[in-house]
C-alpha cells in the first residue's frame, strides 16, 4: 500500500504561480500609469518598480480643472451613450430579421456587413469627413454618433444574429399559438432571452465610441466639442509631454468603462434558454 | 368546441416536394383524432397547417364551417402542445400559462382563476412559482399542457407531446392525456409515430404514409380490417407476419405451407398476413402446420414471443405464459384460419 502523499499540492502551486505571474504581467503597465499619475511631476517613470513612491493628487486636479474638462466628459458620455442605444437597437432589429426571416438580399447583406469589417476605419476618414461636412455635422456630437453607430452596427448584427440563431424556433411558434404578434415575440420573448448578447454588444458599442480617437480628432476642431481621448492627446506635445497629466487623464477616462463593465457583468450569464425546449 | 374540415388539404414545398398530397378529413366536435405514420409521412405538416404555422398550398381548411386558410394562428382559437414543450424559459410556470391570456387582455382575476384551475387539474399547483429549468421533463410537459388548457381553445393540437419522456412517464402521461380529453371534451388532433399511443388514445386514427392517407378509422377497425399491407404491419405490436402465398385448388400454398381456403379468390399471387397471437405452437402431426426453426425467444413475463425463421423473414408467435421452446429447435406453427388477412401481392391492397 502506498502512503497517501500530498500529490495535488505541487500542481496546485504551479498553477497558482503561473496565474500570479501573468496577473502581475498584465497589471504591470497599469501600475506604472498609476505610479506616474500619482507623482507631482510631469516626467516619465523609468524605474522598473511599479509601486507608487509618492502620493499626490495634483495631476488629477489639474486634469479636472483644465478648461472644458466637464464639457468634454459630457461629450464623451453623450456620444457613447447615444451610440450604444442607437447601435444596439438597430442591431437587434436587423439581427432578428437576418436570423428569422428569409428575404431577397439576406445573404448579400450579411456578407456585406462582414466585408465592411475588413477595411480599416482610417480608410473611410476622408469620405466620412466629406459626408459630415455636407451634413453640417462637423464639430457636432451627432456627427460622431452617426459615424460610430454605423461602424459598430455590422459587428453587433453578426454577434446578435449568432445568438438569436440559438434561440429555439418552437418558442416563437409557441408564442404565435398563444396569440402573440411578431413585435410582442421580439420584445417579450427574444429580447429578454438575449440579455447576455445584448449586454456584450452594448459594452462593445460603448467602448468603441468611448475610446475612439482618430475620427474624433479629425472631425472635431473646436475644443468644446472634443471627446476625452482627443483631450488626452493634447497632453502629448511636440516638444514636451505632460506625462503626469496624461497618466491621470488616462485613468479618469478608463473609470466609466470599468464601471459599465461591472454593471453589465451580471447579465453575462449563460444558460438563459435552459429549460425551454428539450434539446 | 369545433368541427374541423380538411378538404383536399395540400402542402407542396417550393422545390416541388409534396409533404401532404390531398388530405380529406372531417373531425367532429369533441373527437380525438390521432395522425400516425412513420417519419416524413406528413402528419406534423398537417397538424402545423391546422395550427396556422405552415401555409396551405392547396385545398381548404374549415373550422366550424369558416375557411381559415389565410387566418393567422391567433385568429383560429387553437392551442398546441409541442414535443419540445417550448416553455418560455424566462417566465415562471404561472407566467407561462398566463402569457396567452394576458395577450387577450383577460382580467387579471380571471387569469388567476383559470391558471389555478388548470394547475390543479394537472397537479402542478406547487410548481407555479418555478422556472422551467427547475423542473423535470414530465413536469414541463404538464405545464405545456396547462398552457394549452387555460386558453379554453376550440381545438387542441398535440405534436408528439410524449416523445421526449422516458417509457414509464410516457405511459403515465398517455393515461393523463386520455383522462384530460374525456374531462374537457374538446376537439383534439394528436400527432405521434407511436402506434400504441394512437391505438389507446384515438377515437379515430388517420394513418399516413408519404403524404397520403392509408386508412382512416377507429383503432380496432385498423387493427382488425387493415386496408393494405402497410396498415397491417404498422398497427399492432409485435408486427403482423406476412407470407407470400399462391391460391391453388382450394388451398393457399407457400413455402412449406398448405392451408385450406374457402373464400373467393380472384388473384393468384397474394400476401397472407397473420398476427402473432393467431399463430400457435403445436405438436408434430397437427394438420396444416408450418415447420420453422426457432431463432429468438423473448419472454415478457405474462407472455412469450417466439420468432421462427421463414425464408428471409422471422415469424412471430405469441405464446401464453413462460413456454420456452429451445432455440435452434424445430417448431410447428398452426394458423388460425379465421384470423388470416389476404393482400394483393402487387398493390398491397386488402382482398
Amino acid at each position: 500500500m502506498k502512503i497517501p502523499t500530498r500529490g495535488p499540492l505541487p500542481r496546485h502551486l504551479g498553477r497558482h504561480l503561473f496565474l500570479i505571474s501573468f496577473t502581475a504581467l498584465t497589471l504591470f503597465p497599469v501600475m506604472w500609469v498609476i505610479k506616474m499619475a500619482l507623482r507631482p511631476s510631469q516626467t516619465f517613470v523609468t524605474s522598473l518598480n511599479p509601486l507608487p513612491d509618492t502620493f499626490s493628487l495634483q495631476n488629477f486636479k489639474d486634469v479636472i480643472n483644465a478648461p472644458y474638462f466637464w464639457t468634454q466628459l459630457g461629450n464623451s458620455a453623450l456620444i457613447s451613450g447615444v451610440t450604444t442605444i442607437v447601435g444596439v437597437f438597430l442591431a437587434c432589429t436587423a439581427a432578428y430579421a437576418f436570423s428569422r426571416f428569409r428575404f431577397p438580399g439576406r445573404r448579400a447583406g450579411l456578407a456585406a456587413f462582414l466585408v465592411t469589417q475588413m477595411f480599416p476605419g482610417v480608410m473611410m476618414m476622408i469620405p466620412l469627413y466629406q459626408v459630415l461636412d455636407w451634413l453640417g455635422l462637423l464639430d457636432h456630437w451627432l456627427g460622431l454618433v452617426l459615424v460610430y453607430s454605423t461602424t459598430s452596427i455590422p459587428f453587433c448584427v453578426w454577434m446578435l444574429k449568432g445568438y438569436f440563431d440559438t434561440i429555439p424556433h418552437e418558442l416563437e411558434e409557441s408564442a404565435l399559438m398563444d396569440g402573440a404578434s411578431q413585435i410582442v415575440i421580439f420584445w417579450r420573448i427574444i429580447l429578454p432571452l438575449s440579455r447576455p448578447a445584448i449586454a456584450v454588444t452594448a459594452l462593445f458599442s460603448f467602448m468603441t465610441a468611448w475610446n475612439e480617437f482618430i475620427l474624433a480628432a479629425t472631425f472635431m476642431s473646436d475644443e468644446r466639442a472634443f471627446t476625452l481621448p482627443v483631450r488626452l492627446q493634447h497632453y502629448v506635445g511636440n516638444y514636451t509631454t505632460e506625462w503626469g497629466h496624461f497618466a491621470a487623464g488616462a485613468l479618469l477616462v478608463s473609470v466609466p468603462v470599468m464601471g459599465l463593465f461591472f454593471a453589465l457583468q451580471k447579465h453575462l450569464v449563460g444558460g438563459l434558454t435552459a429549460g425551454s425546449v428539450k434539446g | 368546441m369545433a368541427r374541423v374540415e380538411l378538404d383536399k388539404l395540400q402542402k407542396q414545398y417550393p422545390n416541388g416536394f409534396k409533404a401532404v398530397a390531398a388530405l380529406d378529413l372531417t373531425i367532429e366536435d369533441g373527437e380525438f383524432i390521432v395522425l400516425v405514420g412513420p417519419s416524413g409521412c406528413g402528419k406534423s405538416t398537417t397538424l402545423r397547417m391546422i395550427a396556422g404555422l405552415e401555409t396551405i398550398t392547396g385545398g381548404e381548411l374549415r373550422i366550424d364551417g369558416r375557411r381559415v386558410n389565410e387566418v393567422p394562428p391567433k385568429g383560429r382559437d387553437v392551442a398546441m402542445v409541442f414535443q419540445s414543450y417550448a416553455l418560455y424559459p424566462h417566465m415562471t410556470v404561472f407566467e407561462n400559462m398566463a402569457f396567452g391570456l394576458r395577450l387577450k387582455k383577460i382580467p387579471e382575476a380571471e387569469i388567476q382563476a383559470r391558471v389555478e384551475e388548470a394547475a390543479e387539474r394537472l397537479g402542478i399547483t406547487s410548481l407555479l412559482a418555478r422556472k422551467p429549468k427547475e423542473m423535470s421533463g414530465g413536469q414541463r410537459q404538464r405545464v405545456a399542457m396547462g398552457r394549452a388548457i387555460v386558453r379554453h381553445p376550440k381545438i387542441f393540437l398535440f405534436d408528439e407531446p410524449l416523445s421526449n419522456l422516458d417509457a414509464k412517464l410516457r405511459l403515465q402521461m398517455r393515461v393523463e392525456v386520455g383522462r384530460l380529453h374525456r374531462a374537457l371534451g374538446a376537439t383534439s388532433v394528436y400527432v405521434t409515430h407511436d402506434q400504441v399511443e394512437a391505438m389507446t388514445l384515438a377515437d379515430r386514427i388517420v394513418l399516413l404514409k408519404d403524404g397520403d392517407v392509408q386508412q382512416i378509422g377507429a383503432p380496432m377497425d385498423l387493427y382488425q380490417r387493415p386496408n393494405n399491407l402497410f396498415v397491417a404491419t404498422f398497427i399492432g405490436s409485435p408486427v403482423m407476419n406476412v407470407i407470400p402465398v399462391q391460391y391453388e385448388d382450394g388451398y393457399l400454398r407457400g413455402e412449406g405451407l398448405k392451408l385450406p381456403y374457402k373464400g373467393e379468390v380472384i388473384r393468384e399471387e397474394m400476401r397472407l398476413g397473420i398476427r402473432p397471437q393467431s399463430l400457435k405452437l403445436v405438436d408434430e402431426g397437427a394438420p396444416h402446420a408450418l415447420a420453422a426453426r426457432v431463432e429468438v425467444v423473448e419472454p415478457m413475463g405474462s407472455e412469450t414471443f417466439v420468432y421462427c425463421r421463414y425464408g428471409d423473414e422471422l415469424l412471430g408467435v405469441r405464446v401464453e405464459g413462460l413456454a420456452r421452446p429451445e432455440i435452434g429447435g424445430l417448431a410447428r406453427l398452426a394458423f388460425d384460419l379465421e384470423a388470416i388477412h389476404l393482400f394483393d401481392a402487387a398493390s398491397g391492397a386488402r382482398i
